[in-house]
């Protein structure tokens, strides 16, 4: 037992992606396994190691933890990334689920019909540049600082760097209207943590495609 | 100013009503503002209040606090529900984050046409016999305590037995097979400040109807066209 903390997971984003970024940024190492077969997933089921029956599963410190915000609250806290009282994680939480809801978005198009993706990418395009981006552009204005915050590195900043990534994959220039944000994302993309998992070869997964799909539904099948 | 958290919410139960339950059983007295009108709703997005242009939002500690679980989150640890070190915290976390899931289900229910209610009234049971209701049977069974969580009422136990009760109203008798879960129910329900919660005359909410589904579409010009899961 090497005491990494272990995931198990399909070898693409989904609901993991949010979970490896903030190890990644913690500068934590950790180990992956992943589901190929409706047999690996029905075994892990049979061996009660999901405890509703669902993945990100991930091993960590003695524990069996499912529950992707489970899981994140307590990396966060773990590693001094959720603030220095509670008033600092409320903020760091409202962030948070405010992204989340967007990642929820661009978790869902892969699998949304053809005759409706281009109406989701729309809707995507539509929430960040006028729900989600200006309240974090503002954030920055207001207070001048490098994190959002606490001027302190959190989890709310490795979550809102995903999220600035991810939405250029699909709308390129979704940044030019927030100056604020285009140099957060250059912030954070030089912090060494950081810099090293978006270099080639880390355990960040590459946008969904066709097989990624194809997987997904072949091992959840009912 | 009351001092008193301010509830920003429809009449009804929605996204808001585990923030009502985790106040009262933290025996917290709180304030509500109920949305009836488009115009209501407006104000609130021109005023700034909404930092995601949405509601449930809480008025708290000098915060217009919004996210429902970030508001959960604040309460239960501001009030000792939230465990007494990380890996509690973690545990409570999963257990809320099951019955959040199971009680989802049951959130767009009012929402959907009369076919897909009888559909998803079906999956809300399965889901919760099958999936959810086993582990916190399982738990309470292995430990034999009273909460789920460290020997201690938790903001876990309070979100259960909210999602127990939201699950019965779909079918009565689905605690029958989970003698623990009915023991829990019945401690849970007479702890004082639930058992006063549960009461006639309390802020809790009751099963939402037509009127509070035409008030949530017309108010926020959404929810028209859902589906069963």
């Amino acid at each position: 037992m090497s005491g990494k903390p272990r995931l198990t997971y399909l070898n693409g984003r989904g609901r993991m992606e949010s979970i490896r970024w903030l190890l990644a940024a913690a500068g934590v190492e950790f180990e992956e396994i992943y589901l190929e077969t409706k047999e690996q997933y029905d075994k892990l089921i049979k061996d009660g190691f999901l405890l509703y029956q669902q993945v990100p599963l991930v091993e960590i410190d003695g524990m069996k933890m499912v529950q992707t915000r489970a899981i994140m609250s307590y990396i966060a806290g773990k590693y001094n990334l959720y603030g220095k009282d509670l008033k600092e994680r409320a903020l760091i939480d409202m962030y948070v689920e405010g992204i989340s809801d967007l990642m929820q978005m661009i978790l869902m198009f892969p699998f949304s019909p053809p005759d409706a993706k281009e109406k989701n990418l729309d809707s995507i395009k539509e929430r960040a540049t006028n729900r989600y981006f200006p309240v974090f552009e503002k954030v920055l204005k207001q207070h001048g600082q490098d994190f959002l915050v606490g001027n302190k590195f959190s989890w709310a900043d490795v979550q809102l760097m995903e999220a600035i990534l991810a939405v250029e994959e699909k709308v390129p220039a979704v940044l030019s209207g927030f100056p604020q944000l285009q140099v957060f994302k250059t912030k954070m993309s030089n912090m060494p943590t950081i810099k090293k998992f978006l270099q080639p070869g880390s355990p960040r997964k590459p946008p969904p495609d066709a097989h990624y799909v194809e997987t997904v539904l072949k091992v959840f099948k009912k | 100013m009351s001092g008193k958290p301010k509830l920003y919410y429809f009449d009804g139960r929605g996204k808001m009503e585990s923030i009502r339950w985790l106040l009262a059983a933290a025996g917290v007295e709180f304030e509500e503002e109920f949305l009836e009108t488009r115009e209501q709703y407006e104000k609130l997005l021109q005023g700034g209040s909404l930092l995601f242009q949405q509601v449930p939002m809480v008025e708290i500690d000098g915060m217009k606090m919004v996210q429902t679980r970030a508001i959960l989150n604040y309460i239960a640890a501001k009030y000792n529900l939230y465990g007494k070190d990380l890996k509690e915290r973690a545990l409570i976390d999963m257990y809320v984050g099951g019955t959040d899931d199971l009680m989802g289900f049951i959130l767009m229910f009012p929402f959907l046409s009369a076919e897909d209610k009888e559909k998803q009234r079906a999956f809300i049971v399965q889901k919760a016999t099958s999936r959810y209701f086993p582990v916190y049977e399982k738990v309470l069974k292995d430990h034999g305590q009273d909460f789920l969580v460290g020997n201690n009422f938790s903001w876990a136990d309070v979100h259960l037995l909210e999602a127990i009760l939201m699950v019965e109203e779909k079918k009565s008798d689905v605690l029958s097979g989970f003698p623990q879960l009915q023991a829990f129910k019945a401690r849970i329900s007479n702890i004082p400040t639930i058992k006063k919660f549960l009461e006639p005359g309390s802020q809790r909410k009751p099963v939402p109807d037509d009127k509070y589904v035409e008030t949530v579409r017309r108010v926020l010009r959404m929810y028209y066209d859902l589906k069963a899961n």
